[in-house]
């Protein structure tokens, strides 16, 4: 009993002294001096949804480090925060990031749920953000100064996923979600984003494999195609089985889909022609512009593998920040302020924010399966179905 | 609604019944367990879980490729023998690992039950972050494996208007039903069979009997883990896909299956099986596929209320077992 007691005391006193650590080496905020400045990502770089957070991270860390190789007068150091895309996770690590790290930015975090908990922490500090990758409707909304991303939202996915299909004929649309926050929101907006089209929907549960119910009420319906909000692990297994259900028609899905994972879920033969939407741009063949072609050369000899989703968006997040110090800004409220200014050519797309932070100029991009892999087939404007 | 329900109704009878048939058979491991030592063993999920991936291992192993029409029926008998034996054991491993030491000691069922979740999630996690790199190999995330491309299901066997059947259905229904007679006849035919009968109704009666209840509550375990495997096997037909944590609700459901039918009768945990995946089907085409589990689960809050025992009422011991 008292030896139960002692221990308690002793680990209370122990991690008593630990808090104190901790409070009295934070003592001073934000801004930065000397030769180098921090600039932190954080997103789900070891999760289960990292496949999404790598490409980005690896697309961020390409650019700093062409930036420090031009030995510039002030260097950047990258520094990673794995908050495995859990918000609570990430509120632990961005107040380390700003207090003990001094990070001048932050590029992410790259899900919106982390995002909504980790921004209002940003502004009250003053660090400026650029997210590659959260596409929330709601987080410009916020009214948050120091926040800014690279990718168009999923309000504009839908409207052009919907274009796209109404462009492609599509008179009878099915729309599936897994039934979560972003699948369902995405799969609902596609549903109303075709312009007479007649609409019919179902949702699927994300841990179960039997999707028979959804492919029979498909099959009954017969639509021209089928649109499915949620990732690529729930997709390919839908896909799949409505292949092997008989249907023939179109399947598309968005930006959560866009992974070598689908083609292996639905195998191979499954998969073809199978489209997806994205406001994230993967252009190796240099389609959209030259700069495109440079970035994924360059990608491939550092990494030896191909670009994939939003490493466009993170080179392009990265060289926000590199712009603003090369024009000599160093603390984050002269970064911020800069970021308001800002205007270049990014590898994906113009970078230039509104006053919600968001781009000037949104754009969508439709993919689709040939073979093994996920060839761009243009601007939602104007790709057309082969 | 009614119209959707109406126009479904086949290929909706047809998936709950081939969804059903591996319900069932992994409901019989739940009901045996339960019947010879009162024990709910939640770790039975994981034990299909690992059957899966010896199925997804045989695959792989043997190179199969596009297979199709009768040698996909060997493929499927390999499978599940390499599944059954895998599965089998593993279920014998546990009880010696997770239940005999508890049992000699003559802890609590609660104990027991403990142990029981604690041996699904230390076999969930070996699985998730050992087996699957170093036996397959993968560095994906998220621990998904498929078989994509490796059998040819396409094929429909039976085509007869709105009743259109292909081969991996008709095959995991047939494989089912072929399984459960067998159990059906070990139990009520064979010595071992009667010795497990007896020791769920008396086990202090049946030790005096001279039946070893050491080893009838291996052969449960065993027999039980078998038919977890053949379900994996016959499930990785039908699905193609499996992860570490692939038992989980499936689990749930089949558990859900036993105690509809009559937990403890074996019998019972067929025809709760059946039930339950017509229930889903049914429900799913009536109301939508967000509707699935919810209709399932209140069917069986009511029968549970009506029939607390269970469609077929309760008992492995009696002669109907």
């Amino acid at each position: 009993m008292r030896r139960n007691k002692m221990r308690v005391t002793g680990a209370v006193a122990v991690s008593a002294v630990l808090a104190l650590g901790a409070v009295s080496c934070s003592d001073d905020d934000g801004g930065s001096g000397g030769d180098g400045v921090t600039i932190g990502f954080m997103g789900d770089l070891t999760g289960e949804n990292s496949g999404l957070v790598v490409p980005p991270y690896q697309g961020a860390k390409l650019a700093v480090d062409q930036y420090n190789a031009t030995n510039p007068k002030v260097k950047i150091t990258l520094k990673k925060y794995d908050s495995q895309g859990k918000p609570e996770q990430a509120t632990t690590l961005v107040q380390g990031a700003i207090k003990q790290d001094k990070i001048v930015g932050l590029i992410g975090p790259a899900f919106s749920g982390e995002s909504q908990a980790v921004n209002p922490i940003l502004n009250e500090a003053k660090v400026p953000s650029v997210t590659p990758s959260a596409t929330q409707i709601t987080l410009a909304e916020k009214g948050w100064t120091y926040w800014h991303r690279v990718v168009a939202d999923d309000a504009v996915q839908s409207a052009g996923a919907g274009q796209f299909l109404a462009n492609a004929g599509v008179k009878k649309l099915f729309t599936v979600s897994d039934n979560q926050d972003y699948g369902k929101g995405l799969a609902d907006a596609v549903g109303k984003a075709v312009p007479g089209a007649q609409v019919k929907s179902d949702a699927v549960n994300d841990k179960a494999a039997d999707y028979s119910s959804t492919v029979n009420q498909i099959n009954q319906f017969k639509p021209d195609a089928v649109y499915f909000g949620g990732y690529y692990a729930v997709a390919g297994r839908l896909f799949k089985q409505l292949r092997e259900g008989g249907y023939k028609g179109k399947m598309m899905s968005g930006d959560g889909s866009l992974a070598a994972g689908l083609i292996e879920g639905a195998g191979q033969q499954n998969a073809q022609g199978a489209l997806l939407s994205c406001g994230c741009l993967i252009d190796a063949a240099g389609k959209t512009n030259e700069k495109a072609k440079k970035f994924a050369a360059d990608y491939k000899a550092k990494y030896g593998s191909e670009v994939a989703i939003y490493s466009t968006e993170g080179f392009d997040a990265a060289s926000a920040f590199i712009e603003a110090l090369k024009a000599g800004k160093t603390s984050t409220e002269d970064i911020n302020g800069f970021l308001k200014t800002l205007s270049f050519e990014g590898v994906g797309k113009p970078i230039k924010f509104d006053e919600h932070g968001e781009l000037a100029a949104q754009d969508i991009f439709i993919y689709e399966v040939k073979g093994n892999t996920l060839p761009l087939l243009g601007n939602s404007k104007e790709a057309k179905v082969s | 609604m009614l119209d959707d329900f109406i126009n479904q109704f086949w290929p909706s009878t047809i998936d709950g019944l081939s969804l059903g048939a591996i319900y069932a058979l992994v409901a019989l491991g739940y009901t045996m367990v339960y019947g010879v030592l009162r024990l709910i063993n939640f770790a039975h999920a994981d034990i299909f879980m690992v059957g899966t991936f010896a199925a997804l291992w045989t695959v792989r192993t043997a190179g199969f490729d596009q297979v199709g029409g009768i040698a996909l029926i060997g493929a499927v008998v390999l499978m599940a023998v390499v599944a059954g034996a895998v599965s089998g054991g593993g279920a014998m491993l546990l009880e010696v690992a997770a239940y005999r030491p508890l049992r000699k000691r003559g802890a609590s069922r609660l104990a027991a039950l403990i142990s029981a979740i604690g041996a699904s999630i230390f076999i969930q996690q070996l699985f998730g972050t050992v087996i699957i790199h170093k036996v397959f190999g993968t560095s994906k995330e998220g621990g998904k494996l498929d078989v994509n491309e490796h059998f040819k299901k396409l094929t429909n066997v039976v085509d007869a208007g709105p009743i259109q059947i292909s081969n991996d259905k008709l095959i995991v229904f047939l494989g089912a039903v072929l399984m459960m007679i067998a159990l059906d006849q070990f139990v009520n035919r064979t010595k071992l069979g009667r010795g497990i009968r007896s020791t769920a109704q008396d086990p202090e009666t049946a030790v005096l009997m001279g039946v070893n209840i050491d080893r009838v509550v291996t052969v449960t375990f065993l027999v039980g883990g078998i038919m977890a495997g053949v379900a994996a096997a016959l499930y990785m037909v039908r699905f193609e896909t499996t992860n570490y944590f692939v038992g989980f609700l499936l689990g749930i459901k089949a558990f859900t299956a036993a105690v509809l039918g009559g937990i403890g009768n074996i019998r019972g945990a067929l025809a709760g099986g059946f039930l339950l995946g017509l229930l889903e089907t049914y429900g799913s085409s009536l109301f939508g596929s967000g509707w699935r589990d919810v209709v399932a689960f209140s069917i069986l809050i009511l029968v549970l209320m009506f029939r607390p025992t269970g469609i077929l009422g309760e008992s492995l011991q009696q002669a109907r077992a």
